[in-house]
């Protein structure tokens, strides 16, 4: 098809590709700095080993687990509450509560990650230590409720959103033949919704993994394997945030790359699992 | 049977929403349970006199100031190189992007927006090192670099909202200016953009906000602990979620931790006043893709 191309198109065209080849230009980045790394066959005894540098050690498996045991813990946790509080707010409260809990919500999104940990270190930390009695109390178990509380949000945001998505056509019907509200979630919205909670889980661990700040100052940073969940740990976003300890030549500052790549491929892997659900479940309806 | 398990999860939800907002407003109240008493002029100012530190006459050192600058300027510089490249991608999205790219195009963004805030900083600290190789000495991380890895961070929460927001137009809106003999940019530009300028502001706000809080990007592009205020676009500099993160690691006494809290509330209600100022620019609370 010819079209005539307005020179307005071709601004905006540019932004867009230059906004998509920087997403290119970060993964390029890590995988250049990697690629000595990856050359040299190493990059399975860097993924798979333990950390211990005075033996030449530079594994980042401690971490990997750290982040994944860390996230699932805060997702078990954040998971049902943010279901329970999407239920209130999308039909159990009295429609007046639910706008303020709605508008409540959405600004526990804006509240920054480092004030949580802040207070949470000060307030949760010595209560920790009291409880498990022995440590500095800093670790997983600490940092996974407080990465619960920012990932709430961002949960509920999305299942009220999926939920309300749902036609009225049902809803209203059901509310015809005498359901209760309840009845009307269990029944109605959450057959129908179900997709958008696996997409809301499928964000809100992303998220998860993402945040440095909780694990940085909450988990521990002990670079040691976690054996149990009272245990301090280094997750991946804090190894990297520790890089500037390192120097940029040695073998520490190259692990970095490989935590880098890690989460890049990561979350990318959850973001394609994300698209892909939402087009399969918009098409299957 | 079933009645029970429908009181049952009643009765979680409600317990649900309860341990939330206690676990919320348990942490506020410590905090400015801690915080409150260290608000004052001299958490801002430290000994010197507020119009000398204001007039950058004088520098302050065992205040807020240089810090709390620093996030301003932070703020507005990443948010003048985002603005207009996130808004004008967003407007490629919504009314020219047609076809095989748009599919593409929105995995690519959803990448961008999933990329951890750390992994971006590392970006960033990674463009120093390769540009020292070719200009040696000369680049360091400074607060340019943090700018341009926070546009980058806030990037895609600009495109998404733009192009929500004209998403969202009604068809008839939509569709009465070309039938009126309007070109396509006139539509644009006269029709859809202020026709969706608050969705488009209120993202914009938000972003800003995001901005503001984001510690793991700047902690590997140029923040430090002590600068003084930000002399040039290239040096290092203070900036309040950096600030309150050192305090936590490093105080020295009761007297640095105190003003690490009154930081905190700083921040805090600067982050929850941009959020307010957006919901109220949205006036309606509907509520956004990409929630974060």
């Amino acid at each position: 098809m010819l079209r005539s191309y307005s020179p307005s198109e071709y601004l905006f065209f540019t932004a867009a590709v230059f906004s998509g080849l920087l997403t290119a230009a970060v993964f390029g980045f890590l995988f250049f700095f990697g690629l000595p790394l990856l050359q040299s066959g190493q990059l399975a005894d860097v993924l798979f080993s333990s950390w211990a540098p005075g033996k030449g050690l530079y594994g980042i498996y401690p971490m990997l687990l750290s982040s994944l045991t860390l996230a699932t813990l805060s997702m078990l946790i954040s998971f049902p509450i943010s279901l329970g509080c999407s239920f209130i707010i999308t039909a159990l409260a009295p429609l007046r509560l639910r706008r303020v809990l709605l508008a409540l919500i959405r600004v526990m999104t804006g509240i920054p990650t480092v004030v949580y940990s802040f207070a949470a270190l000060f307030f949760l930390v010595p209560l920790m230590r009291n409880l498990i009695g022995h440590g500095s109390g800093m670790s997983i178990l600490t940092a996974a409720p407080v990465l619960a509380l920012v990932i709430a949000p961002t949960m509920i945001l999305f299942f009220v959103n999926s939920f309300n998505k749902v036609s009225p056509r049902f809803t209203l019907a059901a509310e015809a033949l005498g359901c209760s509200k309840i009845q009307k979630i269990l029944y109605i919205i959450l057959p129908q919704a179900w997709p958008g909670v696996i997409n809301g889980i499928l964000l809100g661990f992303g998220r998860a993994m993402g945040d440095t700040m909780v694990s940085l100052m909450l988990a521990g940073n002990s670079t040691a394997m976690p054996e149990a969940v009272t245990d301090s740990a280094r997750t991946l976003t804090a190894h990297i945030a520790l890089v500037l300890a390192f120097d940029f030549d040695s073998m520490e500052f190259k692990s970095i790359f490989v935590c880098g790549l890690s989460l890049y491929l990561l979350t990318a892997l959850l973001m394609l699992l994300f698209r892909l659900s939402t087009a399969y479940f918009s098409q299957a309806r | 049977m079933r009645k029970t398990i429908e009181s049952c999860i009643t009765f979680f939800s409600w317990g649900a929403l309860f341990l939330l907002l206690m676990a919320l407003f348990t942490l506020i109240a410590y905090l400015i349970q801690k915080g409150a008493d260290s608000i004052q002029l001299s958490l801002f100012f430290g000994d010197t006199t507020p119009l000398d530190a204001l007039l950058l006459r004088r520098q302050v050192f065992d205040g807020l100031f240089p810090a709390i600058a620093g996030t301003f300027i932070l703020i507005a510089c990443s948010m003048l190189i985002a603005i207009p490249i996130g808004v004008a991608g967003g407007i490629y999205m919504a009314e020219y992007c047609k076809g095989k790219l748009k599919p593409l195009f929105n995995l690519t963004f959803d990448i961008l927006a999933g990329i951890p805030s750390i992994v971006v900083g590392l970006a960033g600290l990674l463009l120093t090192i390769l540009l020292n190789r070719h200009f040696p000495r000369q680049i360091a991380p400074c607060l340019l670099l943090s700018c341009l890895c926070l546009a980058l961070l806030v990037l895609p929460y600009l495109i998404r909202t733009t192009q929500t927001a004209l998403e969202s137009i009604d068809p008839l809106i939509r569709k009465t200016a070309p039938a009126l003999g309007a070109s396509r940019s006139q539509n644009i530009t006269l029709v859809l953009l202020p026709h969706s300028i608050s969705d488009i502001i209120s993202g914009i706000i938000l972003a800003t906000g995001r901005c503001a809080e984001d510690t793991a990007v700047i902690m590997l592009t140029g923040v430090v602990a002590t600068a003084g205020f930000p002399r040039s676009l290239l040096g290092q500099y203070e900036a309040l979620p950096f600030y309150i993160y050192y305090i936590s690691s490093q105080y020295t006494g009761p007297e640095e931790l105190a003003n690490g809290f009154g930081a905190a509330i700083i921040l805090l209600l600067l982050c929850i006043g941009l959020l307010g100022l957006a919901l109220w620019i949205q006036r309606r609370f509907t509520t956004f893709l990409l929630f974060r």
